[in-house]
Formats: structure tokens, C-alpha cells, sequence
């Protein structure tokens, strides 16, 4: 048993499918009692990633370990170690929720009793406990997903995957699983979580790292990816009938500021320095642009991703249909 | 870890699941019952056709009990991914997979202990070597369902499952000796009855309730059983391949 060293570490890991890199040389370590949040689009690499992780997919190159145990030479000692909540909730739709969980403790060798108790307490952690008795198949889209992490917890592991926990998720459902998830960080679990939902790592994780095209972008605490950003200005401004050279022309009006456009109607303001807002209105209205507002906004992780990836997150987000934030 | 809580418990899921529904339950009556009867009803020789057929009966009623249910506990939960939830648990490939057949095992021995039953019934089967069917019987059984775990794991769909079973089942019905004597099909043909697992098992039958078998049972049993080693070996090397990328 090896109590020290990271809970999980990857080296130069790479897999490749049809020719195609899903992962590409990561190589990062998730501390003991962290929650680690993987980031990135649909396609980044973050499943098959688990996958390596969890013995459901070999690396091409590279290794990987869970608790000090190497993945590829003993798999069921590294899985005996760990839970596991893929991305969709695949338990089974003809038992109970009750016996789904009994049916998953059977599977990591628990005897009846403890499968019954565990299962029964978990019921009632995760607001179950009065649909204990119906079939899985009958449950709705966010009972399904905390009867699965419970399902990832019944053997008690030290260490949790959880792949896009709350994707496709309506906003109550979604609120009560990242307050689970706050509450298994607290008692001293280790978190692996992969979403592309940037505001939920940022709320939740210690550490995240963002993945583009099956490599790490930048790794770091969330505090020290905001903390450069909070330096920033951050304006919003809201209009209709903007031109489609109006970033362009802002750019030429106040060349010490950046623009961006991240929606339709909706222009992004960045500066070192306090932005005056009453020039840039009249500056939009003079090119008969109406602002409807103009909001200073608090700069986030959301901000650190653009800038590292390139990538705009509310396009990520809106990649898996069906997310309600 | 305790391996056998994990067998144990998908062996007794599957049972309730799959094979202990109403209509699987009556498929493996009716179906060996209807074989039998007609069979039976068709030969015209009353009580002396009995032994002729009953070889042959309980083969094919155990080659499709056991593949047809294989494309159901296996392929349609690997399709579902809850077959995932096998793969991530921390107990060996050859375990789950003896676990998720253990049932089909079962389905198919009982189901051959139908047409059993009514022989018995019929003409009280006597001079019957149990000591040779009971086990040729497990032996059967074992071989189709790795048979069907090995086409259920080369398929993506159910129905794909269903229609390649058939590639198989159907042209052993007439290959295997189960109602025509391998000695009067076509010489060409004679060699692919050799490469079907079902070819012994069906002897050994034979040699338990008719007479002497046509090879040794020694070699008969030697046979089956490697049979059954190929096709767990070469369907647990496909899962490795496919399902484990």
C-alpha cells in the first residue's frame, strides 16, 4: 500500500484512434484529497483520458498510475482503488434503484450486509431515498446521474472519476450534484472531474488543467489563474445593430484596449486600466449602434481559458445539447 | 476481492434479468417441446423412434437457447455501455465473462432436460448411460454459449448477433448429426462436420442412449471440451481487441 505520491499521475500519455492523436503527451499528477478538474471541448480528449485511467482503453505510449499502482501492469488493483461515474448514466434500467447500487457494491465484493446498508445510505445522501424502490428506467435525467455517483461511491474509494457530471442536467439538478460533489471534496475524496462547463470548475475545482485536441494548454490552482485576470478591466457591452467590422473600427478608436465579440450583439471590453464607458457608448451610437447596457464584469476563469485556448466558452458549453446551466 | 460475490451476483442478476422471464421461461419449454413433438410425430415409428431422436432434439434445443440469450445479456448491454460498468469493476476478464455465460449455461442445459423429461414420459428411456449424458449435455451447452459469446462479441447490433447466430445454427442442424447420420451426407461436406463442436457432443448422446457412439467417448469429450477452451479464448482475445481500446 503506498500512502504517499499523488493519488494519480499520467506520463507522456498518448493514445490515438483512426490516426487521429485523442491524447497527445499529457503528463500531469492529482494530489490526494484534491478536486482536479479537466477542461476542455467535446473531442478534447478528456474520456479517453479516464479511460486510460480507468482500464477501459490502453495507451499507446506513456503510462499511468492510481495510487501508485501502475494501470497496465496490475488494472484490478488500480480499479479496486477507484469510482467511477461515466459520462452517461449507464446503470441498469430493469433493477431498482436500491438494487443498482447493491448490484455495483456486489461487483467490488462486498457481502449482502454492507451493500445493503451502504446502499440504503446512500439512497437517503443523495435525496433518493423515496425512489429507492422504482426501476432506474423510470427515473428522471437528474435522478439518473446522482444514483450513478452514488453507484461510483458504494465501495467506498478513495479516488472518483466523474465524466461531465451534470451535462444535460436542468439548473436544480445540477446545483444538488456540485453540491454533492463539494461534499465528497470535504470528507477528503480525490476528484477527477472532466466538464466543459468553465464556471462549475471554477466554483468546485482546486486545480484545473485545460485540454485542446488532446493536450494540456496550462495547468494551474484556480486562484492563480484568476488572480492576474482580477488585474484586468472587464467591460460588456450589450447593443443591437452593430456593423460586422465593429470590433475592427474599436479597435482603431481606442487602440489600448482589446475587443472581442463573443455572441451577436454583444461586444467584450479588456484593458489594464478603468475603462471609461461613456466614450465607447457614444463611439458605438455615432456608427448607429444601439447600447441597450453596459456592465463591468468580474474577469473569471472563463476569461483565463479564452485567452490560453483561443476557444470561446460559450460555444464549448453549447457543444452537448440539452446543458441546463 | 472477493471474486465470487461479483460471479455470483451477475450469474443471479442475468437469471432474474433475462433468463427467468415469463417468456424465456416458456421459449425453453415450448420450443424443445415443439422439436420433440414434431419430430417425434413425423417419424411415424412410434415409441421405437424415441431413442433415434432424442440426440438430436436435445441439440438443437440447447444451441438455441444458449445463442439466442447471449445476444441479449452481452450485446445488448455492451450497446447500452452498462456492460462498462462489468468491465470497470476490479475483477478479472475470465471471471466476468464465465459469470455472464454461467447463465446461458444454465438456460440451455434445462433446456435439453425437456425433451429428456418427456422421452422419459413416453417410453421410460430405458438403458440410458447418464454417466455420459449428463455431462455431454453441460459440455453442449458450454460450447454453444461460448459460441454465442464469441459471435456476440464480433457484432455491434443484436440483430447482427441474431442473423450471424443463424449462419451458424441452422447449417448445424443438418452438419452435426443431429438428424441425419454424418456418414450419408456428401463426402465434401463430411470435413465441416468435424470442425462443429456440436458433431461430438451429439455422438456422446447417441452413444448414451442408442448404442455405441461413432468415436470414443474419451475423444469425443477431449474434443468438446476443446472446443470450449478455443472459443472462450478467442472470444475473451476479441474483447481485449475491441472493447478494451
Amino acid at each position: 500500500m503506498i500512502a504517499s505520491g499523488p493519488a494519480l499521475e499520467a506520463r507522456n500519455l498518448a493514445k490515438r484512434f483512426d490516426g487521429v492523436r485523442a491524447v497527445d503527451g499529457v503528463s500531469f499528477a492529482v494530489r490526494r484529497g484534491e478536486l482536479f478538474g479537466f477542461l476542455g471541448p467535446n473531442g478534447a480528449g478528456k474520456t479517453t483520458t479516464i479511460n486510460l485511467f480507468t482500464g477501459l482503453a490502453r495507451p499507446d505510449s506513456g503510462s499511468v498510475s492510481i495510487d501508485g499502482i501502475d494501470c497496465l501492469r496490475d488494472p484490478r488493483a488500480a480499479q479496486a482503488r477507484i469510482g467511477v461515474v461515466p459520462d452517461e448514466s449507464n446503470l441498469y434500467p430493469e433493477l431498482t434503484g436500491f438494487d443498482n447500487l447493491c448490484f455495483c457494491g456486489a461487483l467490488y465484493g462486498l457481502g449482502k450486509a454492507i451493500r445493503k446498508k451502504r446502499g440504503a445510505e446512500l439512497l437517503e445522501t443523495f435525496g433518493l431515498a423515496a425512489a429507492g424502490e422504482r426501476k432506474f428506467a423510470g427515473y428522471s435525467r437528474g435522478m439518473k446521474r446522482r444514483l450513478a455517483i452514488a453507484a461510483g461511491l458504494i465501495h467506498r474509494p478513495e479516488i472518483l472519476f466523474l465524466d461531465e457530471p451534470t451535462t444535460g442536467i436542468d439548473v436544480a439538478g445540477a446545483r444538488a450534484i456540485r453540491s454533492l460533489i463539494d461534499g465528497l471534496r470535504r470528507e477528503g475524496t480525490t476528484v477527477f472531474l472532466t466538464t466543459h462547463y468553465i464556471e462549475e470548475a471554477e466554483r468546485l475545482c482546486d486545480r484545473v488543467a485545460f485540454v485542446v485536441a488532446g493536450r494540456i494548454a496550462a495547468l494551474d490552482s484556480v486562484e492563480r489563474f484568476v488572480q492576474p485576470e482580477l488585474a484586468r478591466h472587464v467591460l460588456r457591452i450589450s447593443c443591437r445593430g452593430l456593423g460586422g467590422n465593429t470590433a475592427e473600427e474599436l479597435a482603431g478608436g481606442f487602440p489600448d484596449f482589446e475587443f472581442r465579440v463573443p455572441a451577436a450583439g454583444e461586444i467584450r471590453v479588456e484593458a489594464d486600466r478603468p475603462l471609461p464607458v461613456g466614450p465607447l457608448v457614444r463611439f458605438l451610437e455615432d456608427r448607429s449602434a444601439e447600447v441597450t447596457e453596459a456592465v463591468r464584469v468580474r474577469p473569471s476563469l472563463e476569461d483565463v481559458f479564452v485567452r490560453l485556448t483561443g476557444l470561446e466558452a460559450a460555444a464549448m458549453a453549447k457543444e452537448k445539447k440539452g446543458g441546463g446551466r | 476481492m472477493k471474486s465470487w460475490i461479483a460471479f455470483w451476483n451477475i450469474l443471479l442478476k442475468d437469471m432474474r434479468s433475462y433468463y427467468l422471464k415469463p417468456p424465456n421461461i416458456s421459449w425453453g419449454l415450448i420450443f424443445p417441446l415443439a422439436w420433440t413433438s414434431m419430430f417425434f410425430i413425423r417419424s411415424g415409428l412410434g415409441l421405437d423412434s424415441v431413442p433415434a431422436l432424442l440426440p438430436g432434439v436435445m441439440g438443437i434445443s440447447i444451441l438455441f437457447g444458449t445463442t439466442s440469450m447471449l445476444a441479449v445479456t452481452v450485446t445488448f448491454e455492451k450497446k447500452g455501455r452498462s456492460f462498462e460498468r462489468l468491465l470497470l469493476a476490479p475483477i478479472r476478464l475470465e471471471t466476468l465473462m464465465l459469470a455472464k455465460t454461467a447463465g446461458a449455461i444454465l438456460f440451455g442445459t434445462a433446456n435439453a432436460f425437456v425433451p429428456v423429461a418427456m422421452a422419459a414420459i413416453i417410453s421410460g428411456l430405458p438403458g440410458v448411460g447418464w454417466g455420459a449424458l449428463v455431462p455431454a449435455v453441460v459440455l453442449i451447452a458450454v460450447s454453444s454459449t461460448f459460441l454465442g459469446l464469441f459471435i456476440a462479441v464480433a457484432v455491434s447490433e443484436v440483430f447482427e448477433a441474431q442473423t450471424f447466430s443463424n449462419f451458424f445454427r441452422f447449417p448445424m442442424i443438418f452438419l452435426c448429426g443431429l438428424f441425419f447420420p454424418i456418414d450419408r451426407l456428401p463426402v465434401f461436406l463430411r470435413p465441416i462436420s468435424y470442425l462443429l463442436p456440436l458433431t461430438y457432443g451429439v455422438d456422446i448422446i447417441r452413444g448414451a442412449v442408442e448404442g455405441p457412439s461413432r468415436l470414443s467417448p474419451a475423444l469425443n469429450f477431449s474434443l468438446l471440451a476443446l472446443f470450449c477452451l478455443a472459443l472462450f479464448l478467442a472470444s475473451l482475445r476479441n474483447i481485449n481487441r475491441k472493447w478494451i481500446l
